[in-house]
Formats: C-alpha cells, structure tokens, sequence
C-alpha cells in the first residue's frame, strides 16, 4: 500500500469493500458526539469492534467460563478447547509454522518486555548492543533501556531521513560483534512508514543477531507473514485490530522460546514444583503464567473471523484510497504540513498547522464530532527528530470513509476561523 | 453543550498570539519548570523578587494556545503584587477551574483570568490553563524544581 493508491501492476480484480454494511457491524461508529455524527480517526490508538467481537466475549462468560488448562469438567474442556482454538487461528493468520509459537500476552507492549526481560536478560553482557530505530514507540524504546541499563548494554538507533524512512545503509553499518538483538517497528503509529523488515531482518541474520519486529500498527493493516519476514520474534496487540483490550500475542520462533528463561513465574507454566526445584512446562505454556484473559482470547478469535471474512486486497485498496484522498485535502489546508512522507504508508496521516498546538486542533475538532489524537503519540523522539512539540494525527481503518476525511479537511479549515 | 468559544475567548485568543513576558530573566530570583507529560508541553516561569514583592516575572516554552494565553496572563496579573498576593490569586485560579469553592473566605477577585472559567468544560484542558501557575506555585514556594500537572 502507498500513498498513491495506483493498484499494483498485475494486481487481480478485487471486490469493492461495501463499506456500509461493514459500519454496520461497529455499533460505536452510530454515535453522536458534541451534537454530531462521531467520525472516528483515532483507530492507531485503538480499533472500534464489530458486533461480532463484543458478543463472542458476552456468551463466553454467559456460556462457557471456565478455568482453562485445569479441571476434567466438560465446562473447563469446552474453555481450554475454545482458547487454544484461538492459538491456531493466530497461527494460521501470522503464518507461524507451529501453534506452540503463540503466546497470549496482555498487548504489544507485554510481547517486547517478555522478550525484553527474559531473551535480553539472559543474552546480554556488559559492552553488548541493542538496536532499535528512530521511529519505536516508547514500548519498544524504555524495555530495552532497562534491560541495557541492567547489563550494561548499549542502545543504538538507527536514523531516518525527513520523509520518515529509515537510512538502511547506517542500519547495516551499525550492525557488529556486539549487537545482540534488532528490535524495530513494522509500521511507524505516529508517521504512517511502513518499514522495509524483510530486508532489515535478512542483514540482521546474515550475522547471526536475531530480529524483534513490532507488528502492533502492521497487523491492523498488512497481511503479515512471519514465515516470510523470517523474523525471530514479532508482537502483535488485540485492541489495535478490532479485538478486545487487554489481549496481544507474541509470536517467537519454536528455538528461540525454548532457549529462554520464563518470563513470569506461577500456575500453569509448570511440569513439577518442589521446594527444591521447579521444571517448567513446554511450549507455549512455559510464558503463560496465571489464569489468561480467556474472554481477551475469545474476542481475539472472533476479530480474527471477522477479518478472515473480509476480501483483504478490497481492504487494503480502501485503506489506500483514504490515505490518497486525505494527503490530497491536508495538503490543500493553508499552512498545513503533513509530518511523515514516506513512500510506503498505512492510513496514518499526522500533521501540524502553522501557528496553532496540536491540543488546539484536537479540541476545536472535536466539537464537531471528529475525534483525531493529538501529543507526542508515545514517540517523543520522533517529534523532537521533526522539532515539533506535538502532531494532531488522523488514523483511517477499513470502517472509515471518504465522507468522513471530508468532515475532518473541514473541521480543521475551522480551526483557521478560530484563530483569525 | 460545551461551546468552543466558551474555552477560546477573545482576551485568550489575544495572549495566545502576542504572549505577554515571553522570555528569560537573565538573573532570576527564582524559576521552576512546570511540564505536562502527556502532550510534552513544558513552560518555566522566572521571577526576580524584590522582598515579598514580584519585581519581575515571565515565562518561556512551548505550548498550545491555552498554556501560552494563561502564562501571559498570569505573569500579567502577579507583576507588582505580593508574593502572598499571588499565592491567593494561584488558589483562587485553581479553584475557579476544579469548580471547588476555594478555601479562602473572600477568593481574590480575578479580573482578565476569569476568561479561564470555560476551560472547566473541557477537563482535558484543565492542565494547560494550570500548567505556568503551577510553575509559579513551585517557584514561590521552591517546593520543587519541576513540577507536573499530570
Ligand atoms: C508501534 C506500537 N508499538 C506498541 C504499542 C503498544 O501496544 P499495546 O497497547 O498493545 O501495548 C503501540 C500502541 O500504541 C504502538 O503503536
């Protein structure tokens, strides 16, 4: 997907997405704000959910709570059965090559800490190297801080040019000896890039250094193949895809989760416990202690389903066309300036107005229902990188439409009016 | 309904745009750091005491239009008055946001801050109203050195 929304060359006819039947199913997107329709742009932030989603996590508790993983009682069959139903259909959907490389963890954020703590606890060593890019969100930035503090690592960054896109030749050029670990973003949730990890994964495995890539903005909207990115870890979060809050997965190559350490320690991720010494259960269980969020699960599935049943190239061609037609009308807004130009984008466009905070933008759009995100978008140093203090920025899922791009073009030329 | 020209008056708009003490004091008596980490917006405010009194006072940083009008017009305000004056008048500020009644018998009477009353109606805008008088509560009473609205 790219900003100009020129179909591949030889790309096959795909249905049109019947967007309206889609809202239909998002019974958040029928509400009125400040007096107004709501026209929901903040969908990086988080996703709204279909229906679907919401009921399958209502009758899990209505019909088939239950602990998982612990008693003979058909109810607690049914459940486990359920929750590792799901485990399958995340394998399936990230093309892993094996259900046991599938961990539910709280979110995207849980996913890079587990590797944080465990993977980088047990491989770093005084005078190591982590890099990570200029571009990370703050959950892909402080874990490995800590964790380089703790061991006396180093964090190194790879830098970006002014259209958002990381300098792959310093990439490689950073890579050495002592560099233990890549972790980068898939896609950039405060300047749209899609980051090119394949190849940034095979210069990272040309010599050896295993690749965490952050999917929490890429699953929402790519089709995302872990096979083939060949990437050792890969973090994924529910409520950025239609699924519920509070449910993520982490995706880790069968050798590599058998090669660490637990990550928390407790029920279920246990083979025998004595005083003496505890043995911890296979694969995946070993990174999942405690009662899960089976419901969490449940509605992960029911996303998953959802997307399942929707043509994707459809998806992604629409997603494309609103990223089009909002660059085009930004750009049109005097003194508007569109903060991230990168070739390769998802539907993600920040922006300042010359004169005016981003706060303000925020507020006097909301009064006219359209709801974007404005602040640093837990990526301060991504804004200090463009020397602004804040971005207003306006994320499109595949629920959202031409219609309300034009509702929010116009609430912003509003904020002029404001400021006269 | 909350109406935007409830939070952005005209007097707001004006300090917004042509701030008021906008800079450094070279030799301050005093100065705190007052930021909001959540938007990143980070303001200090300088004072130059002369006794009790505020001989001079500005602030400095960047900001969305609210912060910025309300640091114009809080140093505006506590120029030339006492430092226990402007205590009160800090107490009277923030009581007229929270919506609280204010702990003092006769509230400090407001004047030109009281085009700040209709950011109550935006809670999310409450801390950048807050953000310089806070600044100016820690650099009074230097009960620290950055000070944080969140
Ligand atoms: C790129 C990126 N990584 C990680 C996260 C954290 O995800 P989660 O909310 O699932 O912890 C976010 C969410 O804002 C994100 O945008």
């Amino acid at each position: 997907m790219t900003a100009a929304s020129k179909p591949a060359s030889r790309a096959p006819v795909h249905p049109v997405l019947d967007v309206e039947r889609i809202r239909a199913d998002f019974p958040l997107l029928a509400l009125r704000v400040n007096g107004r329709p709501l026209v929901y742009l903040d969908s990086a932030a988080t996703s709204q959910k279909p229906q679907q989603v919401i009921d399958a996590t209502a009758s899990y508790y209505a019909q088939a709570n239950a602990n998982v993983h612990r008693a003979v009682y058909s109810l607690s069959e049914r459940a486990t059965a359920a929750y590792e139903g799901v485990r399958g259909q995340v394998q399936r959907f990230l093309g892993a090559a094996d259900p046991r490389e599938i961990v539910f963890v709280r979110g995207a954020t849980e996913a890079i800490n587990l590797v944080a703590h465990s993977f980088g606890r047990a491989r770093l060593r005084s005078g190591d190297e982590v890099v990570i890019s200029a571009m990370e969100h703050h959950s892909d930035i402080v874990p490995w801080q800590l964790v380089c503090e703790e061991r006396g690592a180093h964090l190194r960054v790879i830098p970006m040019n002014r259209d958002g896109e990381l300098l792959l030749e310093e990439y490689a050029a950073l890579l050495n000896v002592r560099t233990k670990l890549v972790a980068v973003t898939h896609v950039s949730n405060s300047l749209g890039t899609i980051n090119p990890v394949k190849e940034m994964v095979a210069l990272a495995h040309a010599r050896g250094i295993p690749v965490l890539v952050d999917g929490a903005q890429a699953a929402p909207h790519l089709a995302v193949d872990v096979r083939d990115l060949d990437c050792d870890f890969y973090a994924v979060s529910g409520h950025k895809m239609i699924g519920p809050t509070g449910i993520g997965v982490l995706y880790g190559k069968a050798e590599r989760l058998e090669g660490m350490p637990p990550y928390q320690g407790g029920g279920d991720m246990i083979r025998s416990v004595t005083f003496e010494k505890t043995t911890y259960a296979p694969l995946p269980a070993k990174f999942e202690a405690g009662t899960p969020n089976i419901a969490g699960v449940v509605g992960l599935g029911a996303a998953l389903d959802y997307r399942a049943a929707m043509p994707w190239a459809a998806v992604e061609a629409h997603e494309a066309d609103l990223l089009g037609y909002a660059t085009e009308r930004l750009s049109a807004i005097p003194g508007l300036k569109i903060v991230g130009t990168a070739r390769h984008k998802v539907s993600v466009v920040s922006f300042v107005l010359e004169g005016v905070h981003a706060h303000d933008i925020g507020t006097i759009v909301d009064q006219q229902g359209v709801a974007i995100r404005s602040g640093h978008h837990c990526t301060q140093p991504v804004m200090d990188f463009f020397g602004v203090p804040a971005t207003a920025r306006a994320s499109f899922a595949f629920y959202n439409t031409r219609r309300e791009v034009d509702a929010l073009a116009a609430a912003v030329m509003t904020v002029r009016e404001v400021f006269g | 309904m909350a109406e935007l020209g409830d939070l952005y008056q005209q007097v707001i708009i004006d300090h917004a745009k042509h701030p008021r003490n906008l800079r450094a004091i070279a030799d301050p008596t005093r100065s705190a750091v007052g930021d909001n980490p959540l938007c990143g917006d980070r303001i200090t405010v300088y004072l130059r005491l002369e006794g009790n009194l505020i001989a001079d006072v500005s602030f400095e940083g960047s900001g969305c239009a609210i912060s910025r009008a309300s640091g114009s017009l809080m140093t505006s305000a506590v120029r030339g008055k006492s430092t226990a004056e402007a205590e009160d008048l800090f107490r009277a500020f923030h009581a007229m946001l929270t919506g609280t009644a204010g702990t003092a018998a006769t509230p400090a009477p407001l004047g030109k801050l009281a085009a700040f009353a209709g950011v109550r109606q935006f809670p999310a805008r409450v801390k950048c109203a807050n953000l310089s008088w806070h600044a100016l509560h820690a650099a009074l009473t230097l009960s620290a050195e950055s000070v944080s609205t969140e």
